[in-house]
Formats: C-alpha cells, structure tokens, sequence
C-alpha cells in the first residue's frame, strides 16, 4: 500500500494579488485591488462590459467557453487543456488524478485463514476473565426496574375484532335509572316543500320578502336559508352552510340545556267555559228604546224617582232636567248655576225629593212633579222644621231657599267648605250622606232633612274618599277610599269590615238589594264583586270592559247588573244570588250595550236600572 | 367537554332557575350534580389522562431528537375503546338505532371531507368505510323509503327495523371550509358516531345473514357481472386500494343473501277485527310493491348525473343500474345494450337516441319512489320544464295549504288518472284552435281550455278554500255575507249566528285569566297558520295567472 503523496502546500508566489486571501467583495467598489510594492494601486482589469458585449464575445470568441473570471485579481483566464480535462473528470464524478487506480485488490489485515501463531504476542487481559461490572450494573439497573414494576413486558396485541356483536345479550338489568330519566335530543326537523332544489313556485320568496328575511337576524329567520329553483339537478350547487349546520347541530347536542315541555293539547273550545245561555237567563235590557234630548253638555249623572215615573238628570251644561221616564219629555229644567255632580231622588215613596250637588252646595229640590198630595206633603214636612233653642255647631249651613229659588222649586240649599262630589240618600230618606272632595277628615258628612242637622261621623281621615253608599236594610254605611272599601256600623259607631278590592283605584259601588253582595267598578278597567259573607277579598273580578269603569249598577229586582264604562260600552251581567248560602252567586255577562259615542276620551258616565 | 359529548352528557334548564342561580335570571347553563359525578367514574377519564402523558412524552423525546425513545413510545401508544360508552349510552339495540340519524349524517359528511388537513386521514377513510357498509345494508335490506333533493343535499330516510332513519348528504362537491367551526368538536362527535355505526353496521349485518366485512359474492351473480373478474376480501395487502374500490364497487353489488325470502306469516291478534287485518295487509302489500318499484327495468346513468345517489336508490328498489365504464368501475353493461329502459340523463337534448329506451331527467327516480309507483314519463323527458319537487316528509293536516302538484299527486296514487284527459283534451282543443281564424273566439277557447286544463286542480283548490274560509269564519265569528235574494232565510241564518258569537264572546269574557291567556295564543296560533295558507295560495295564484298571460301572449306572437 503506497500512502497517499502529501499535496505540496500551495507556494506564496501562486498568490497573484497583494491583498492576501481575503473576501474579495472588500474591493467590490474599488477599481483596484491591492498596492504594489511601490504603493501604487493595482488597478483591477478594465470591466465594462453589458450585456451586449459579453453576447457579442460569446458569440465571436471560440475560446468563450473555456474562460473563467479569476475572483482574486478580476482578470480573465483562458484554461488549458489539462484544467478542461481535470474539471470534466470531477463534474463525471471520477477521481482528478487519471493515473489513480480506485480498484486496486484489497489486501486484508488478517488473513481469514486461521494460523497456527497469534498475530500478536500479547498475554490476554485481566478483564477478559472477569465480568464487566458496567454491564452488570446495567442489568441490575434492568433487573430492578422490572421488579419494582417499572419496565413493563410489551403488550400483546389485543386480537378483538373492533366491531363485534355489542348487543349480543341485552338484559333488562343494564337499562340504568339514567335511561329513564334521559331526555332525548329532538331530532333535526324534516325539510318541507320549500327546501326542494325545485320547489313550486309559491314557496319562493319575493323581492319583499327576501328583503325582510335579509334583514332579519339569522336566529329570528323562519327559515334558514333562502327558497331556490334550479332548473335540473346540474344545476344545483352546494350548500355552502352545510358544515355549520353539522357543527350547530353538534353544539346543541352537548350545549343547549334540555327540558321535558308538556305540549298544551287543549281544544281550544274546551277553554271556553260552559255558561247557562243568556237566552235562559232573560228579562234582560237587549235594545235602545229612548234617547233623551236636551242637556248640551256632558250628562254627569242620573236618578230614577222611587215611583218609576220620573227621571232626573245633572249636565255639565249647569241645569238639572227632569224628564218623564215612559215619554222622554222633558217636564222641568232647573239652571243651579253650576256643573252637577250628582243627582239623587229621595228613595222614600211617600216624599217628592231631589238631592241635587253643584259646586260648594247641595240642594234639595222639589220637582212638584206628579202627584199634588205627595208634593205637597213633602213641602209641609220640610216646613214643618222648627230650629232647635240652642244653635249647634255644624259642619255646613242650612239655608232656606229664597222665594225665587223657592219659586223654582228649591226648597233648601246646604252650603259646605268645599266642592261637593256625591249625594246618596239613606233608604228610608230621612238621612243622607255627601261628601266633600277634600283631604281632611270632614270628607263624609251624615245630614238629617227633618231636623236640618248634619254631623261629620269620621274623626279621622283615611284617604280619599271616592263614594259613600247606605245599607239598605241594616245600620251600614259603606265608604269607598281609592283602594279600600270600608263598613261602618253606624248604631255602634265602629269599623265593622275593610274589603280589599285589589284595584288601583275605585270609582264606583253598588250594593245588592238583598244587602250582602256589592260591586266595585274601577279605574282600572275592573269590576269586583264581594260577597260580605265569603270575604274581604272580591269572589270575583271581571275585566270585561277595556277601558276605566265609571259607575256600577244593581237592578232592583232581577238578579242585574250593569257597568258603563269610557270604552262606550254597557256590560250587562246576569248575578244571580242565592239563599242559600252554600252556593256561591253565579255571574254571567248576557249583553253589551254598544252605541255610545265617545267624548272627550269619556263613554259611559252613569247607569241605571229602572226601579220597576 | 370532550368527556361529554362522549358520554352524551347534556346540560339541563332547572326547574327553579332563580332559586339555582342564587336570585340571578342570567343565562347560565346547568349540568346535574349527578350527571357530572358519573363522568368521575368512567374508566376512559384515565386513558385520556394515559394518552396526554403520552403526548407529552413523546414531544420532549422529539425536542431532545431522542429517535430510540421516539420509536418506543410510538410502539406504546395508548388507545382506548368507546365500546362500553356505546353499550351504556344505548342499553339495547332500537335504542341505538333512534340515534342513528345524527351519526348518520356526520359520517357522510366526513367520509366528503378531503384527505388533507382538517381531520385525521383514517377517521375519514373510516367514515367511507362506514357509511357504505350501511348503504349496502339499505341495499340488501331495500328499506329506503323516502328521498328528497333539498338545496342543502339530498335527504333519505329509511326503515331500519321499524325505526325511521333520517339522513342528508351534501352534493358532491368540494367544501369550502368555514373558519368559524371548531372541527375537534366535530371530530369528537365523529369518533362515537363512527364506534356507534360499526356496530350497528355488524349488528344489522348479521340479522340479516350477511357477512360483515361485506365481501362481494362472484359466484352468486356472475351473470350480472360477467367482466368483474376482481373479488375483494377485507384483509388483502393494500388496504387504501380497497376501500375506494369498495367505495365503487358496493354500492352496486348487493352482498350475498344466504336466506331465502320467507313469506309472512299470519298471526291473527286477538281482538283484532277484520278489517283492521285487512287494512294491515294492504299496508304490507303496498309496501312489498314499493319494494319492488324498478324490478326489472335497466338504468344507465349519462356521466354527468349523480351516480352514487341514484345506484343506490335504483338498487334500493330492486332495479339494474350500470354507468359508463370510464366513469367508475363497476359498470355492468353498456350503453348501447338494447335491454336498458330508461337512460337517466340531465342534459338539454339527448345527441343520439337509442329507441326503446326512455331518456329521463334524474328527478323521475326521486319523484317515483316518493309517490310509490312509476310516474308518468311526459313531464321529466331532457329538457322539459320540470314540475315541482316535492317533500315526501310534509303530511299535511287539516287546514294545511297543499299544493296543487301533491293534490295531483294524491289523486294519482288513488288510482284516478285526471291528467291525460285532460292533456288529451288540450290537444284537442288546441287543434280546433288552430282552425279558427278569428282572435277573439280563440282567446276565449284558450280560456275555456285552460279552465277545462285546471279543472281538476281548481275544484280542488276551490274545496280548500272553502274549507279555510269556514275555518276562519268559525275562528274569527266573522258575520256570514249577505247576498242579494232570500233575504230572510240569510237574516234568520245570520241572526243565529250572530247571537251565537255573542255568547261565544261573552263567555270568552268570563274566562279565568290563565285560561284567557292560553285561549287566545291557541287562536293565535290558528289565525296564523290559516293566514299563512292562505298567503301561499294566494301566491300561486298569481303566479299561475302570470303563467297564464305568458303563455297565451306567447301563443299570440306564434299565430302573428
């Protein structure tokens, strides 16, 4: 074996620049490279060539191919043979050297032939004999590892097949208390007409309507995409929503809480329920018979003589007419020089009375209405006053009234502090009560006609009063505050009950003849009706009517009654009473009076049954 | 979260959502106590917590480039089964199958995905595998039943041991893939899905006597396929290869019935009258007639429909399909073999027609095995204006709008056969038409004829609308209109009527506020379904008239 010939270490003249073996881009910008001995500038070999000329050179000079630039000094050398040859070899991948022969018999270190010598003398080493302590520490290390459970023998493969008979055995056992309780999703609705790639014509929006679906927000949207027609099936392109779709079906699955809803599934003509006909439930009042003409403003209020045969009623328009029930004439009008608020006729047959309230005063007025004798009786009782020796203190004047008032027929005038809003009478028409809009305690006040005597029951004030109502038959007096109703015992001066009538505010009462059944209208459009027998709550409460009641009403001797209201209308209710206490009244609304015309936002202002 | 949507763990809306939320009302969601201390349990939270492990691992042999290490923890992969969710998930067998629809879709879904990037390359070839093994099974089984192509994919619902099976698929397109989907949560749901279909896919595959790595039967129907020489066994070398000429190839070949047809037997049920067994077996023979829909007849599909959709719900009804060999293996015969009955086609005009063969647009199949029986061919020959298609999954009820192609529809599943009358009858017409010289009498033939055209429809359409309007008018205690005439027979009627709405409103009055409420959102409800009828028909009408005009003005132009 000839040891490779060292490669002779290139000599310093080789070097055919002055500035060593450096990164020749150090003298890019230069148009020299180096000094000389002399310190002059080597100047680089003139390089202006374009591009013109390097193509012109290559095509001209035969020798073009075999020059190369020399990095160090810039110039151009033209390469021998020799190098040409020495570059082809190396590009081929063949040794430089021609001579060197690659494939020379290799000539083995150790023959494989077995001698009979050794082929060093050496005695064998020590360690040759003995164990290696490094492997057994290994092993040990393994030995350990395995006994402690580190190392673990390599799993067998599992050979089960991945898809086997799961439910081979199903027991009944495994059906856990989870599966009962499991709510299962609902599964994706069906598509409709309207999804079809070619959907009859009426299932595809129009311009509007795509609009208002574009509009919407997408979780508002009754349809989640937009109806299409394609002419054939090639035409139809992909959804470009189907992967949300998977994906939002997939997060409702394991995000969106689940609920068991009982579905409603009522006939909605069950709902309704079962009443008597109203047919069964007649006399009731179904028609207009009479319109009374006259008054040219509001009519703020009305009143029925005891006998049936006259009629009273209070206007905005400051007169009071009194008219003939069965012929709307109108027999009487009295100017009272103010707006009415409230009329009452005297309940007491046997006296021809009216209780008339404008502004600070209430007057009592005889109509001369009707029969002479009963006129003239009444005229003689009011007359027949004899003022007390002592001078009382009273809450209000009694005022005789003057002979051209008297002329006219008021008799006397009961002067307050303040407006007056309400007059009811007592049944047996001695009494009556009135009250004052104000906030102190003198709101309600009692007046005695026969012995012109008034007396304020209340020594404290307990709210606005909104209406005062005598009981029919026993010592109550019942008065209306806006959100209670409450009962006095006027023989022992006490708070008998509070009827809690669950409205915003009242505006009206009634009671039943009988006396244990009232009716509250409201304000807010309610109509509530206590039983004084079941509780102070309403047995019932009716919101019939859409807009504020103004005045309730009870019918003497049918088992009526009506509430007018500012919405135009007359609700007419069948309420019947029993005796018997154990059942509770039955109401039932038979008619709606419609054909009011509607002023000043105000409909309905009083209804009346006729007493007869 | 990923323990959840294995386990099928869903949240709940309590009952008392203020006394949960400690006096809040804000949205929140709630799992019970119970549910989330039975997810504590389950074993695979361990392997989960293995495979993390694992991972990280595997990543700090991969920084310190340790390749031994790399190569062994490879070897050690952990996995884990999904086994014993399915089992617990769906304790038998129906119950798995009332999930199916879900799964269903996601793996047809997947198994469209492209192989690169998005999910694991094996969960979509997996997913293939799947989804045409249950096609097969449909196949073999023919318990396809409904088909509808919506603009979303093409839905098909089956029945699957008397489980209605629903499913879409998208059209066979590229997806361009949204940004805002979390694909892990998809792949998640994937990876139960396609554990639940494996084994279901098994399950049905056996009870119906068929090997279950479906393996195609060559001595069974040589004759079908005389040229298919090549026979597939799952477990041959190369496994890609295979499975997407699987993917080709079963969705035609049926997998070999070893059992005969059996024929039903009879078990009389107690109590049962006879007409109710009656009407039993009409039902069981409509249905073994729907079965057989396209027994005998021959397809070939033109390359540019749809052909694994439609090979599959040919095959599905016990029809012959083939394709052109270039197209997908698998092809059994060829296009200008004489014997094929109807070439599916979706082009404007067919080039070179073949008699005795029907060239049909692909919605004659859908629409075929939607309405149970073979359609008049006339309406769905290349290039003419389809009509309509239809949803086989809307029953409409009482009161429904229904358009007037199902009413065409109903009436020729009954038997009756209105419209070739009436065809026939335009033709006619149309001829005397063309004799009568004057415009105006033409104009008023045309009409007459059209009417005589829609009678059928119109009189249908007209007997809705009646209904609707009675509907309404109960609903709504409209007054009935008063015509000109007997006046008093309609005041007296009237009369009657208008009192009793009024009562009606009166007691509506004094219903209980509850039941108010309650009340009126059921009218509501009513009111506006009956709105939205009548809104629809409206529109068709409008739109018929609009044909209508079009048509005679285009008739017009013709004579001019």
């Amino acid at each position: 074996p000839s040891p490779p010939t060292p490669i002779p270490s290139s000599p310093p003249q080789d070097i055919r620049n002055t500035v060593g073996n450096i990164p020749m881009e150090w003298y890019q910008d230069f148009p020299h490279i180096g000094y000389n001995l002399d310190g002059k500038k080597i100047y680089k070999p003139i390089r202006n060539k374009d591009e013109l000329d390097m193509f012109l050179e290559k095509m001209e000079n035969p020798d073009y191919w075999r020059t190369v630039q020399d990095k160090m000094t810039g110039a151009d050398i033209k390469l021998t043979d020799e190098q040409v040859e020495l570059v082809q070899r190396l590009q081929k991948g063949q040794f430089g050297d021609v001579h060197f022969n690659p494939y020379e018999p290799a000539v083995d270190f150790f023959t494989h032939e077995v001698m009979i010598h050794p082929v060093t003398n050496r005695p064998a080493d020590k360690r040759s004999f003995i164990p290696s302590l490094i492997e057994k520490e290994k092993v040990s290390k393994l030995v350990h590892a395995i006994k402690m459970g580190w190392i673990k023998p390599r799993k067998p493969k599992d050979d089960t097949p991945t898809y086997y008979d799961l439910w081979a055995h199903e027991d009944p056992n495994s059906i856990l208390g989870r599966h009962k309780m499991h709510v299962p999703a609902p599964k994706m609705k069906l598509p409709g007409h309207e999804e079809s790639y070619n959907p009859p014509p009426e299932y595809l929006l129009s311009e509007e309507e795509k609009l208002a679906w574009e509009q919407q927000e997408p979780a508002e949207r009754k349809l989640n995409f937009v109806p299409q027609q394609h002419r054939c099936l090639r035409a139809v392109p992909a959804y470009p929503r189907f992967i949300h779709e998977r994906f939002e079906r997939c997060l409702d699955l394991y995000l969106c809480p689940r609920q068991r809803k009982m579905r409603v599934n009522v006939d909605p003509e069950d709902l309704i329920p079962k009443l008597p006909k109203p047919r069964d439930l007649q006399p009731f009042p179904t028609t207009q018979a009479l319109i009374y003409r006259g008054h040219t403003s509001l009519v703020r209020c009305l009143s029925v003589s005891p006998s049936g045969q006259w009629l009273v009623s209070g206007s905005d328009d400051c007169t009071v007419r009194f008219w003939e029930v069965s012929s709307a004439r109108c027999m009487k009008t009295l100017p009272v020089g103010g707006v009415v608020k409230s009329v009452a006729w005297n309940p007491n047959p046997t006296i021809c009375l009216v209780a008339i309230c404008v502004e600070q005063s209430v007057l009592l007025v005889n109509p001369s209405l009707g029969d002479k004798l009963l006129y003239g009786a009444t005229d003689q009782l009011l007359e027949s006053y004899v003022a007390p020796e002592e001078e009382r203190v009273q809450p209000v004047q009694w005022v005789t009234a003057s002979m051209e008032e008297h002329s006219k027929g008021v008799r006397l005038v009961i002067q307050h502090s303040k407006a007056v809003k309400q007059v009811t009478w007592h049944g047996k028409g001695d009494y009556f009560a009135s009250v004052v809009s104000d906030n102190s305690n003198m709101q309600v006040l009692i007046h005695q006609t026969s012995k012109r005597w008034s007396q304020n029951p209340f020594r404290k004030s307990k709210g606005l009063v909104q209406c005062v109502l005598f009981h029919p038959i026993r010592p109550y007096f019942f008065v209306a505050t806006q959100r209670y109703v409450r009962i006095y015992n006027l023989l022992k001066q006490e708070l008998t009950k509070k009827l809690m009538t669950n409205c915003k505010w009242v505006s009206s009462m009634a009671i039943h003849p009988g006396g244990d059944n009232i009716i509250c209208g409201s304000y807010d459009s309610k109509l509530a009706w206590f039983d004084l027998d079941l509780s102070t709550r309403p047995y019932q409460l009716l919101r019939h009517h859409k807009k504020a009641l103004r005045s309730v009403a009870f019918h003497k001797h049918y088992p009526l009654f009506a509430s007018g209201s500012d919405d135009g209308t007359v609700i007419v209710c069948h309420g019947m009473v029993y005796n018997d206490l154990l059942q509770n009244p039955l109401l039932v609304p038979v008619k709606v009076l419609k054909g009011h015309a509607i002023t000043l936002d105000l409909g309905v202002l009083d209804v009346l049954f006729h007493p007869t | 979260r990923r323990l959840c949507i294995l386990k099928g763990i869903y949240p709940h809306e309590p009952k008392h959502k203020k006394k949960v939320n400690k006096g809040s009302t804000a949205p929140r969601t709630f799992y019970l106590l119970k549910d989330i201390k039975f997810l504590l349990h389950e074993p695979i939270v361990n392997k989960f917590r293995e495979y993390k492990v694992f991972v990280r691992k595997l990543r700090k042999a991969y920084g310190k480039s340790e390749w031994s290490t790399v190569d062994r923890l490879k070897d050690n992969k952990p996995t884990y089964k999904l086994d014993h969710i399915v089992k617990e998930r769906y304790p038998t067998f129906v119950d798995a199958l009332r999930d199916l629809d879900d799964a269903l879709s996601m793996c047809f879904l997947f198994s469209t995905f492209p192989r690169t990037g998005k999910c694991h390359v094996q969960t979509i070839q997996l997913c293939r595998r799947l989804t045409v093994e249950f096609l097969n099974y449909i196949i073999a089984s023919r318990s396809l039943r409904k088909v509808f192509l919506s603009i979303k994919g093409i839905y098909y619902q089956a029945e699957v041991l008397g489980q209605p099976v629903t499913w879409i698929t998208p059209y066979a397109f590229a997806h361009d893939h949204p940004t805002d989907v979390d694909y892990r949560v998809m792949a998640t749901f994937t990876e139960f899905y396609t554990t639940l279909l494996g084994f279901i896919n098994f399950r049905l595959y056996h009870s119906l006597n068929l090997v279950y790595p479906p393996k195609i039967d060559g001595q069974a129907d040589v004759e079908l396929k005389p040229t298919d020489g090549k026979e597939y066994a799952m477990d041959s070398e190369s496994y890609l290869e295979k499975l997407s000429a699987l993917s080709a190839s079963l969705a035609r070949v049926v997998a070999p019935a070893h059992e005969d047809e059996v024929e039903m037997d009879e078990f009389p049920v107690e109590g049962e009258t006879a007409e109710q067994m009656d009407m039993r077996k009409k039902e069981q023979e409509a249905l073994e007639k729907h079965k057989k829909l396209f027994e005998g007849l021959r397809f070939f599909l033109n390359r540019e429909v749809p052909r694994e959709p439609l090979a599959f719900i040919i095959r599905c009804f016990g029809g012959q399909v083939s394709w052109d060999k270039s197209l997908c293996i698998g092809a059994t015969y060829d296009v200008n073999d004489p014997s094929i009955t109807h070439h599916i086609i979706d082009r404007p005009q067919v080039e070179r027609q073949v008699v005795g063969r029907y060239y049909l647009q692909p919605q004659w199949v859908f629409d075929s095995v939607n309405a149970k029986l073979c359609l008049p061919v006339a309406d769905y020959f290349p290039g003419v204006l389809l009509p309509p298609h239809l949803s086989p999954f809307v029953t409409e009820q009482e009161g429904d709008y229904i358009p007037p192609e199902k009413l065409k529809l109903l009436a020729l599943q009954r038997g009756e056969n209105p419209d070739e009358e009436s065809e026939e009858e335009e033709e006619e017409e149309e001829e005397e038409d063309d004799d009568n010289d004057k415009e105006e009498e033409e104009d008023d033939n045309d009409k007459e004829e059209e009417e005589d055209e829609d009678e059928s429809e119109k009189e249908e359409e007209m007997k809705l609308k009646k209904m609707e309007e009675q509907k309404t008018q109960s609903n709504k205690g409209l007054p009935v209109k008063v015509t000109a005439g007997k006046l008093r027979l309609e005041d007296k009627q009237r009369l009657e009527q208008e009192q009793q709405s009024e009562e009606k409103r009166l007691a509506i009055m004094m219903m209980k506020k509850r039941e108010k409420y309650l009340y009126k959102k059921i009218m509501f409800g009513k009111k506006r379904k009956v709105r939205e009828a009548n809104k629809l028909a409206a529109k068709r009408k409008a739109h018929d008239t609009a044909v209508k005009e079009e048509k005679k003005k285009s008739k017009k132009a013709r004579r001019a």
